[in-house]
């Protein structure tokens, strides 16, 4: 199950909505490499692994995504705070707002609502962590395209800070598909004799 | 302490904790890092309670959440910005 913990897990404080940044921002909520398709990615593919280790890896990350979510989220709705139909208009965002107002709804920034198309959970313990590695990957360089257009720093300082939590995952998930492995391979040695 | 040197303790604790945690989901071995958890959590769980004196409870139903008055809500959650803080305006706002 999960608890709900009243903060988030790295301060947002945006004091300057920009509806614009707002328009890319949302890819890492609902869109191809964002934070809702690695969170289900990883909470679904939790029930395939076979040892220990990949079990917390995929729980405890899949867990962390959530979070970050949650921060993403927190990014665009601040962002947008205040802003109205004209202002919304002037950033691109006048087909978002027919639908959503100012509200936050999971969809890449070219507006493609959210899929489980983009993920896959496979049953197979091994592809689901070359998947998973792959996923960091992607989300990285996401939050390296999103840093690339920013200035302001109150948007920069929370999207590094993501930024640099994909390269840890990664990095663990490469580690889980070590224990995967050796345990598949002792495993055949065994039921060879 | 003031509100911003108590948020800044839980939140840098926390983060800690939880990097750790995943370090050791796949280095269990590691007595260093196990060590280094078990003092990191220890201080959060001290940090937390100052946290939760100062702004109220932080887990919505592990925790007690006021004598005379549910203290669960509050003006502002933690995804606004009259919410938060930053790391680098020492508190300023």
């Amino acid at each position: 199950m999960w608890i709900y913990e009243k903060k988030l897990e790295y301060p947002v404080k945006i004091t300057k909505p920009d509806p614009w940044a707002a328009k890319v921002i949302i890819s890492q909520y609902g869109g191809p490499d964002g934070e809702l398709g690695a969170a289900i990615r990883y909470l679904s593919q939790k029930y395939s692994m076979v040892t220990p280790e990949a079990k917390a890896v995929l729980n405890d990350i899949g867990t962390e995504e959530l979070a970050h979510l949650e921060m993403v989220g927190a990014m665009v709705s601040q962002l947008t705070q205040g802003a109205t139909a004209e202002d919304m208009k002037k950033a691109g965002l006048d087909p978002y707002y027919t639908d959503h107002g100012a509200g936050v709804y999971p969809q890449s920034a070219a507006g493609i609502p959210w899929s489980a198309m983009g993920i896959q959970s496979s049953g197979n313990p091994v592809a689901d962590l070359y998947e998973n590695m792959a996923a960091e990957q992607k989300a990285k360089k996401t939050y390296q395209y999103l840093l690339d257009q920013m200035t302001d720093p109150d948007v920069i300082d929370p999207l590094k800070f993501l930024r640099e939590r994909e390269i840890v995952h990664f990095q663990r998930f490469g580690e889980a598909l070590r224990y995967v492995e050796d345990y598949l391979n002792a495993k055949r040695v065994f039921y060879s004799r | 302490m003031n509100k911003y040197d108590i948020e800044k303790e839980l939140y840098t604790l926390d983060f800690l904790a939880l990097d750790l945690h995943l370090y050791l989901n796949t280095h269990p071995n590691d007595r260093e890092a196990l060590a280094e958890y078990n003092k990191v959590a220890a201080l959060a769980a001290q940090a937390r309670k100052k946290y939760e004196e100062h702004f109220g409870p932080l887990h919505s139903f592990r925790c007690p959440a006021g004598e005379h008055e549910w203290n669960w809500l509050s003006e502002y959650s933690p995804w606004e910005k009259e919410f938060n803080w930053s790391f680098d305006d020492g508190g300023e706002n």
